[in-house]
């Protein structure tokens, strides 16, 4: 008998080409997602040693980390910004020139890489899927294996289509329970990344498994996957199931006629096999959770949203005390203050965890009939294109724009603070991006990460709140 | 690729866990077209006064006994965060060749070590040794040397690491990744063909 394979195992095996005496191994890329902003230097590197792209057409390029999201944006040529402006030209001439499929800025498919390559159906079980940038593991929620990599990477991937990797290890996250009311799976990753930690995952790849996974939608998945890298492994998977099947149908990249059929049966075989070993196991239960908010400038330093900003005094490891008290300091928060008291003077909407069409309809829900507090800015960024018209169809831009929310063009917009949509040194934002980081959503900005509902509950109440206290009134 | 063999240097101290990529470059000097020029930009928010731009005095490469130094001595899950190479090409443009630190983050290791730039990974109880020579300045010397697997110590003691194989010949030797898969590329062929039987629906 076979010794049984986990999701993970079938997708290395089947793209391995090479391993060497050492140990290191050659795998196969099937696809990569090219962006402004970790790419100009690869293709600089292509033409400097006289390098074609192997396989133009397993590529997309779109500009989304440094576009602008102001309502009705004009095309590349009408940005302001020169180096912005230069670089998305440079993106362009270097897709023309490599002959990359391209999509430009208001093109009704550009969007987030993250965002759009499930879309197009260009994100498919069983694929491995790259692009320079950290936040790859969101496909991983296709049962894809995908993760971020550097620029010399996605030169080594254009050049070959291979990449030389070591095999990371198997961990599997099994959540049990169903999501209370009013948490979503922004609230299940943050709580599971405050469980093992911002390392926790450093060498595995994670394996979501259990019912609460199961009934996640594809975006809810995509959300869990995506936050992995805030857990330290660089990819996250979940296995394919009838809802992946449901969603990739039709797309544009779908296979088609009979390969259908053919690529839906080969994707049912490969869900871990029963009875599968893992390096690592981790299970829970969250069933008992509430809205989850971060005090601290790590995905990991997330409490429940009527806990308090947690004591450094209470904390032996003195690494750990030394970084929490940092984290307070620069966060310009005391030990003990409750996280509903806590002022908010922006609120974004947006980036490649929370910019899909279910969180558009999260957040309007609780945006509907209400108005955003007059001491806060609130802007929601959709994921792409069809994000956006798809929200325009069922008049979520009415209900934002109605209680005050600014409606934008898609991009990565305030999550990282390229674009000029930023927070300003000592400014405060309820985001529902994927980092605290210091200085991530402006220098001398505060970060607090929460769900697309706990956002938008934050923008009318001007303060951290309980979304539960909004809905339930 | 430079070659990366033996090398002596001024170790600062950096003692922060957790340090991310955003720390190391902020995303908003992101906007370059090439890999050199972002070492004035390292580790700007500590580096700098947000407001008057002036050095932070404080700051460890501020210092004059660490202005330069080549090595950093860091806490445990240096780089953690985004995937940008930016963050190894700012070190490296600022002079550092080495970071040791008790564990690093996974797609920083990588790009790394395709920049030159050799991580050393120690236990916890190696690092306060280490850091503390780092706390003792310029006079306090490290070497490294990569062949060998051995830092050097100022007191002449010496500490062993491990290192994967084959990023160490890489870096010994200042190979190209991409040149030596090229040599594999009949293997690659053969791959697309057995895939594009099994799987056509991948190929367009």
């Amino acid at each position: 008998m076979t010794k049984p394979r986990t999701l993970f195992d079938k997708i290395w095996e089947d793209h391995l080409i090479d391993v060497q005496d050492d140990g290191t191994c050659l795998i196969y890329i099937d696809r990569q997602l090219i962006h402004e902003i970790t790419s100009a230097q690869a293709f600089d590197g292509l033409r400097m040693s006289k390098r074609r792209a192997r396989r133009p057409e397993a590529n997309i390029c779109v500009p989304d980390h440094n576009v602008p999201t102001t309502p009705g944006r004009g095309g590349t040529d009408e940005i302001d910004d020169e180096e912005s402006r230069v670089q998305l030209e440079v993106l362009e001439k270097n897709a023309m020139e490599f002959n990359l499929p391209y999509i430009p800025i208001n093109d009704i498919n550009q969007g987030i890489v993250h965002v759009i390559g499930p879309e197009q159906g260009f994100t498919q079980p069983g694929v491995t899927l790259v692009c320079g940038d950290s936040h790859t593991a969101t496909h991983g929620a296709f049962g894809a294996l995908a993760f971020g990599v550097g620029t010399s990477e996605v030169e080594h991937v254009l050049a070959t289509q291979t990449l030389i990797q070591k095999p990371a290890k198997n961990m599997r996250i099994t959540v049990n329970g169903r999501l209370p009311a009013g948490c979503t799976a922004k609230d299940l990753i943050l709580a599971i990344i405050g469980k093992i930690g911002t390392a926790g995952g450093t060498g595995y790849v994670i394996e979501y498994a259990g019912p609460a996974i199961k009934d996640l939608s594809m975006e809810g998945r995509m959300t869990v996957c995506n936050m992995t890298i805030e857990a330290g492994a660089r990819a996250g998977l979940v296995a394919p199931d009838e809802k992946t099947f449901e969603y990739l149908k039709g797309r544009p990249q779908s296979p088609k006629g009979g390969q259908w059929e053919q690529a839906v049966e080969y994707w049912k075989t490969l869900p871990s096999d029963p009875g599968s070993t893992y390096d690592e196991e981790v299970i829970l239960d969250i069933s008992e959770i509430v809205p989850q908010v971060t005090w601290g400038t790590s995905p990991q330093d997330e409490v429940g949203i009527n806990d308090v900003v947690p004591d450094p005094n209470q904390v032996s490891d003195p690494m750990r005390r030394a970084s929490m008290e940092r984290s307070l300091e620069y966060m310009g928060l005391a030990a003990g203050t409750p996280m509903k008291d806590i002022i908010v003077d922006k609120v974004f909407v947006g980036s490649c965890t929370n910019s899909r069409i279910e969180d558009m309809r999260a957040a309007a829900a609780v945006a509907k009939g209400r108005k955003v507090a007059s001491s806060v800015y609130a802007m929601v960024v959709p994921g792409s294109g069809h994000v956006k018209a798809q929200a325009e169809e069922e008049g979520l831009d009415k209900i934002f724009i109605e209680a005050g929310f600014d409606w934008r063009e898609p991009g990565c917009s305030m999550c990282l603070a390229m674009n000029g949509d930023m927070l300003l040194p000592g400014e405060r934002s309820a985001s529902t991006s994927n980092r605290n980081f210091e200085g991530r959503q402006g220098p001398g900005g505060r970060t607090h990460l929460v769900s697309p509902p706990m956002a938008a509950a934050a923008a009318i109440a001007g303060h951290l709140t309980d979304v539960r206290d909004l809905t339930e009134e | 690729m430079e070659k990366f063999d033996t090398m002596t240097g001024v170790a600062a101290p950096f003692p922060i866990v957790n340090c991310d990529t955003d720390k190391i470059i902020p995303a908003r000097f992101l906007k370059t077209l090439t890999r050199t020029g972002l070492g004035k930009s390292l580790f700007d928010a500590m580096r700098y006064d947000p407001k008057s731009r002036e050095e932070n005095p404080d700051f460890v490469l501020n210092k004059q006994a660490y202005r330069n130094a080549e090595i950093l001595v860091a806490g445990e899950n240096f780089g953690c965060g985004s995937s940008r190479e930016h963050a190894p090409w700012a070190l490296l443009d600022f002079g550092i060749r080495c970071v040791i630190a008790p564990s690093f983050a996974d797609i920083f290791f990588n790009n790394s070590f395709k920049n030159g730039i050799l991580l050393i990974t120690l236990p916890q109880e190696e690092i306060d040794k280490l850091m503390q020579d780092a706390e003792n300045g310029a006079n306090a010397r490290l070497t490294v040397d990569l062949q060998d697997q051995e830092i050097t110590r100022p007191d002449g003691s010496k500490v062993s690491f491990e290192v994967d194989p084959f990023k160490k010949h890489c870096l010994l030797n200042g190979l190209d990744d991409i040149g030596l898969t090229m040599q594999k590329v009949e293997k690659i062929d053969k791959f697309e063909g057995k895939q594009k039987a099994a799987t056509p629906w991948l190929y367009r």
